[in-house]
């Protein structure tokens, strides 16, 4: 049926070219862009496989064990319910960290802000120098602030919650100062007009457009920030990570796949309650 | 003009100014029970996450101390030789970062291929069965849900030390992140080419070849740019587990104290970062520019 319907539009395939001519003429320029674009791409990728040295004869020896581990954490075991309670307490210590880090570093990025924004502050050198400041914030992973934490005041979720709040303050820094140049500048031209000055443009007509926006953004690096919570005790930065990593070296398969269950179900629980209050917040319409 | 303004009779006006306290009233209550929670979430955080207010004060000095104390010795008189010496690895380094940056790459562009694949299996208005749907979703929250460097850390002990699991890892985690936000698009688009194809006797894959890619395309390719971004600074610590890249330089410059090292590595890998950015928020902004604006 379909067939005979396609054949059928198709009968008068010469009649409607000649009716048609541009849309059956190729169009060389968008074609070779296309063709070489896609070759670069390719020939970007090949060059990666070769120059890492990927090891073909190690994919299917690994995706064998792969398979093998998966049948070893089969059916997921804490071990033990003392061992069950010390997960769920560095459980807890992951939350705590991605609580009070992606906190703290709203509140440090919330001043911050103001300078890198450039209808807050007008000054462009020291606009410009906030923006670039905060670039090289963002640039450093949290593990690697991480790291430098760990150095500072020992191991522990405390330099978990340093070290998130260091990330998130080059993240929230730059977010906010969009949320505010993408401001709608008439409130504050109205504060103006009854005799307000800028700042009070700024607290009156500015502030209460984007106070909303902010905090979803906040909720919205709470959740991201409870997945990357999860890892920061590789370094030794506090919470599951931590355990995670030791249970994986000693291939103790039964208490990762525990734990890697505990972390999805903590997740999806947070993602599910920050999206609620998102909503509550700023409506279903205009999450950004 | 004064006479414009209709005064409300009293009674009236009362009945309405107590409204107006009442509605402030109940907005403030609502605010203090927000702030309570706030407040008390806090101080569990804290708890829970043993925050030292002590600790902290007795030893801030050291975090600008390490910085202090990784900044190189530089003096004018000498510059070329100091600068020299502060980034003596730099071809080791530079070649480090370049894997870094094609284990980002080689990984985003399997994980987005793959969420291509995928993503219109998750897409409610191309998919008629829900299980299909619903599984396809499951999987690809999976993927995302799991860190990359988790996955990493699996594929280590799996495949050996090396690039390759940093590529896997980040091309799984890529295909989890990748194939829910192109679902999400694929989801928004247009309803009238997808209907043009299906009532010419376009099959399945007809359909979201000539109905759908070409509406989503570019969107696409600017998400998968934004998701590089992001792997590049997730390949930069896949050295952390022994994942290829310049991250092994860097924990072992951290790790022995090699301070000049390490602040020559963090300047490169910013650097790159920086530069990468750049570059893909101009492709993206040409990508989607036209259309938005």
């Amino acid at each position: 049926m379909s067939t005979a319907r396609r054949t059928l539009s198709f009968g008068d395939e010469s009649g409607i070219a000649a009716r048609f001519p541009e849309q059956f003429r190729p169009n060389w320029i968008n074609r070779a862009k296309l063709i070489g674009g896609l070759t670069l791409a390719a020939a970007i990728f090949v060059f990666g496989l070769i120059r890492l040295e990927i090891p073909f004869d190690r994919l299917f020896g690994g995706i064998g064990r792969l398979i093998e581990f998966l049948g070893l954490m089969l059916p997921p075991d804490p071990g033990s319910w003392q061992l069950a309670q010390v997960y769920l307490h560095a459980m807890g210590e992951t939350l705590a960290i991605a609580f009070l880090g992606t906190l703290g570093g709203a509140l440090l990025a919330f001043p911050v802000s103001f300078l890198a924004a450039r209808n807050v502050l007008r000054i462009r050198p020291l606009q410009l120098l906030t923006r670039r400041l905060l670039d090289a914030v963002r640039g450093i992973d949290t593990l690697i602030w991480a790291l430098i934490w760990v150095g500072v005041v020992g191991l522990g979720p405390f330099a978990g919650i340093l070290a998130v709040m260091c990330s998130d303050f080059g993240n929230f820094g730059k977010l906010f100062s969009e949320a505010f140049e993408a401001a709608d500048e008439k409130p504050s031209e109205g504060v103006k007009a009854t005799g307000g000055s800028h700042v009070h443009g700024v607290r009156f007509g500015m502030l209460p457009q984007v106070v909303p926006i902010l905090a979803s953004q906040v909720l919205y690096f709470f959740e991201s920030n409870t997945r990357s919570a999860t890892i920061i005790g590789i370094v030794g930065a506090g919470g599951i990570g931590l355990q995670l990593a030791e249970q994986i070296r000693v291939l103790e398969w039964q208490k990762v796949s525990f734990l890697i269950l505990m972390i999805l179900v903590t997740v999806a629980a947070i993602d599910w309650i920050s999206s609620k209050l998102r909503f509550a917040i700023i409506g279903r319409k205009a999450v950004g | 003009m004064q006479a414009a303004v209709t005064e409300l009779p009293e009674p009236q006006l009362r009945a309405l100014a107590d409204h107006y306290d009442a509605a402030v009233a109940a907005k403030r209550r609502r605010l203090a029970l927000g702030g309570v929670i706030l407040i008390a979430a806090i101080a569990a955080a804290a708890w829970m996450g043993e925050v030292d207010p002590k600790k902290f004060a007795e030893n801030f000095w050291r975090f600008p101390s390490y910085f202090i104390s990784i900044t190189p010795k530089l003096s004018l008189a000498t510059l070329w030789a100091d600068l020299a010496d502060w980034f003596w690895g730099i071809k080791r380094w530079t070649g480090l970062l370049l894997d870094t940056i094609l284990i980002a790459y080689v990984g985003t562009l399997l994980g987005a291929l793959a969420g291509f694949a995928l993503c219109f299996l998750a897409s409610a208005n191309l998919v008629r069965s829900r299980t299909l749907v619903f599984v396809t979703r499951r999987f690809l929250e999976f993927c995302r849900t799991v860190p990359d460097i988790v996955f990493a850390l699996l594929f280590v002990l799996a495949f050996g030390l090396g690039p390759l699991p940093g590529v896997l890892a980040i091309a799984i985690h890529t295909a989890g992140a990748l194939g829910k936000l192109f679902a999400e698009v694929v989801e928004n688009i247009d309803d009238k080419p997808l209907e043009g194809v299906a009532s010419s006797g376009g099959d399945w894959f007809e359909m979201v070849r000539f109905a759908v890619v070409p509406q989503v395309l570019s969107n696409f390719v600017s998400y998968a740019l934004l998701r590089f971004e992001i792997n590049v600074r997730g390949a930069a610590v896949m050295g952390f587990v022994g994942a290829g890249g310049i991250g092994q330089d860097l924990i072992e410059a951290v790790r022995k104290f090699y301070y000049s090292d390490v602040s020559a590595i963090l300047l490169l890998i910013i650097v790159t970062v920086m530069m990468i950015d750049y570059f893909t928020e101009g492709v993206r902004r040409r990508l989607i520019g036209q259309e938005r604006r």
